[in-house]
């Protein structure tokens, strides 16, 4: 027997429909830590990744969008609680990724943890907090309410691979919208670890799709793609984000623009609600009264 | 200030009811009963919100986003000015507003009445003309918001155009809406919001429900009352208060809708309108209906944005709202059953912006009024049309 055991290098691979397939592509590109040393080959996601992404997450947007909020509530925070479990090992990961002491790695992964429990108590108030029952001049109960808008789509932020993503990716899927994200192209491998994540958190296959690879690639796709809905543009520059929303205009999804000057936001502090409200359609009903 | 203009636009409500009549073409029933009055009301409504903005959910002291472009359509003048200029003002914006280029008639008016509420110069200014004034406005780097209301191509161009501007933009596009008609609905009322679905303002209108989907067991009957209720229809002088259905606005829509009936024989459905005498000058459509139409067919897939209804059946419930949401756009619905569970099942199920249950086309200032998917975004009216004009 050897005295020095090898160690199991896991594979990194995308995370469509729930399951965990290689890019159709063959391609694979490597992974650097934040001072240079290799750490894995990732897959790199082609434009028929994409495409396949935004089929499972359409797949995926009935049954979710039709769930109960409180039952949404629930699997958020049991993605919370599955995250706890395994916070020393995300934290190693985000402090190779992002070249972070072991204590502020740490500290992004609590916030991590906590994002996901404060966007798991918004489920079943968001409703409340948007919606409304409107005096109008006639026999009517005319009230609107705040439905998901579909298949969203979302350039994650390149600089912090867990926290910026959980802030881009949880508020989409609260409200019952379906995402398919585009991973930190050099930050990618706690991405693919959350995907792990989320498969054993009961969140059903195709709710979260997951891409590593080269956004440049894949967001034309998605921006241009006729069935997805809507695209969140935090992670992409400021010439890349006038390109794809103007790519996005040709079915008129709603798009969440980058914050103006390029500079990534603070993900430590509280998000506000403009991350839910940017995916919600409001729907208004005419119900009249009468005898 | 915009109580000011409230009054005024209803102290001159005759006067703008019939300068609308005689520049759109739209029954002066309608632009008296509807359009004027709907107006003074948006008014009067967000004059109410301009000192109560920070109790509107977008934090204690939400701002205004400047100069507001604002773009507006040839089917509603009057009320599309008031739509857009009264929450702008509302929340603090100036406004530029372009009338569409065969109507801008009573917008000219609501400016005089701007003027002589004391509303300091350059508040709101407005600008008639073409496209190309628009398309000044949209690209102009000094304003900071853009409201459009009308067709989703020039919709996807405005979006496409300021791309990377950091404008804020809403949009009010086109629609295919579905009226559902199930076997159990009061069928009298049904047909009477059938005809006001469609035939209101000739079917120049976004959310017109210009899909009839009846219940298969239903259709025969509904189809038979409506062509008798289509019979009773006056068609002609828009200035008689007696009169349902006004003139075509011009002879380009009077075209396309003209254009969209022939696709709708070529395709294969069969068309009916009631005997009907048009004026011998200007732009005139009977109301049509076409039967037999599949959801292949071109007049029941494009806005045909006049008076033409397609009908299609369909058998379940489940059947119904699939067709109904069978199209790029999601604007609005009608549904019409005598069951309230199935009423909300169905209108939970409906993409669209605006749902009308047993009843059609009604608005209210107090009630968001917008679209899901190539119908647009953002909201006008209610607490919610407020965040198109503030930085929130």
């Amino acid at each position: 027997m050897p005295d020095t055991r090898l160690g199991v290098r896991k594979t990194y691979k995308l995370f469509v429909g729930g399951a965990f397939p290689r890019s159709e592509s063959g391609r694979s590109y490597p992974v650097q830590a934040a001072d240079g040393t290799l750490l894995a080959y990732a897959a790199q996601a082609s434009r028929k990744d994409a495409r396949d992404a935004v089929k499972a997450a359409r797949s995926a947007f009935a049954g979710w969008s039709g769930a109960t909020a409180y039952n949404r509530g629930q699997v958020l925070y049991r993605v919370a609680e599955m995250l706890e479990g395994r916070a020393a090992q995300f934290a190693a990961d985000v402090a190779a990724a992002e070249g972070l002491s072991a204590a502020k790695a740490s500290a992004q992964v609590a916030a991590a943890i906590d994002r996901w429990v404060w966007y798991a108590g918004w489920t079943d108030k968001v409703a409340q907090v948007t919606g409304a029952a409107n005096p109008v001049a006639g026999p009517y109960f005319n009230f609107s309410l705040p439905e998901p808008t579909g298949v969203v789509a979302v350039v994650a932020p390149p600089g912090s691979s867990l926290l910026g993503l959980v802030s881009v990716v949880a508020p989409v899927i609260a409200t019952g919208n379906t995402v398919v994200v585009a991973a930190s192209s050099a930050r990618p491998l706690p991405a693919v670890d959350l995907a792990e994540v989320l498969a054993t958190s009961d969140v059903p296959g195709g709710v979260v799709n997951l891409l590593t690879g080269d956004p440049a690639e894949l967001a034309p796709v998605l921006a241009s793609h006729m069935d997805v809905n809507a695209i969140d543009l935090t992670g992409a520059g400021p010439q890349e984000a006038a390109e794809w929303e103007r790519l996005a205009a040709g079915s008129l999804k709603r798009v969440l623009r980058p914050a103006p000057g390029g500079a990534e936001e603070d993900w430590a502090a509280e998000p506000g609600t403009r991350r839910l409200t940017t995916f919600l359609e409001i729907k208004t009903v005419w119900h009249p009264a009468g005898s | 200030m915009l109580f000011r203009i409230a009054r005024q636009i209803a102290e001159r409500a005759r006067e703008l009811a019939v300068l609308e009549s005689l520049d759109n073409g739209k029954p002066i029933r309608e632009s008296r009963d509807v359009d004027v009055p709907t107006a003074s009301a948006h008014f009067f409504y967000h004059a109410g919100w301009a000192d109560k903005l920070g109790y509107a959910g977008y934090g204690p002291d939400p701002k205004p986003l400047g100069v507001a472009g604002q773009v507006i359509p040839w089917n509603f003048p009057l009320m599309m000015a008031a739509w857009k200029i009264a929450p702008a003002l509302a929340c603090g914006n100036t406004v530029v507003l372009k009338p569409a280029e065969t109507t801008p008639l009573t917008a000219l008016v609501l400016a005089e009445i701007c003027q002589q509420a004391d509303l300091p110069p350059g508040v709101v200014n407005i600008l008639p003309g073409a496209g190309d004034i628009g398309a000044a406005v949209v690209s102009h780097p000094d304003v900071n918001k853009i409201a459009f209301t009308g067709s989703t191509a020039v919709g996807k161009e405005i979006q496409s155009a300021l791309a990377g501007s950091g404008k804020k933009l809403t949009l009010e596009l086109g629609g295919k809406a579905a009226n559902i008609v199930f076997e159990d609905a009061p069928l009298d009322q049904a047909v009477e919001g059938i005809v006001n679905g469609i035939f209101f303002n000739q079917g120049h209108v976004c959310c017109a429900g210009s899909r009839l989907l009846v219940q298969e067991s239903a259709a025969d009957e509904v189809l038979d009352r409506l062509r008798r209720r289509l019979t009773t229809l006056r068609l002609g002088d828009p200035l008689d208060k007696n009169t349902d259905i006004g003139a075509i606005n011009s002879r380009e829509q009077l075209d396309k809708i003209r254009e969209l009936a022939q696709a709708g024989e070529d395709d294969g459905a069969e068309r009916w309108s009631p005997p009907c005498q048009l004026p011998d000058r200007g732009f005139w459509f009977a109301p049509t209906i076409f039967t037999g139409v599949s959801q292949s067919h071109r007049i029941a897939r494009e806005e045909i944005f006049g008076p033409v209804l397609s009908v299609l059946t369909f058998r379940t419930p489940e059947e119904a709202v699939a067709k109904a949401n069978n199209t790029p756009y999601g604007l609005s619905a009608g549904v019409w059953t005598d069951k309230g569970s199935r009423i909300l099942w169905v209108t939970q199920r409906l993409r669209a912006g605006v749902v009308w249950a047993n009843t059609f086309n009604k608005f209210d200032p107090a009630s968001p009024f917008g679209g899901y998917r190539e119908s647009g975004y953002g909201r006008e009216g209610g607490r919610h049309g407020l965040a198109a004009y503030l930085d929130a």
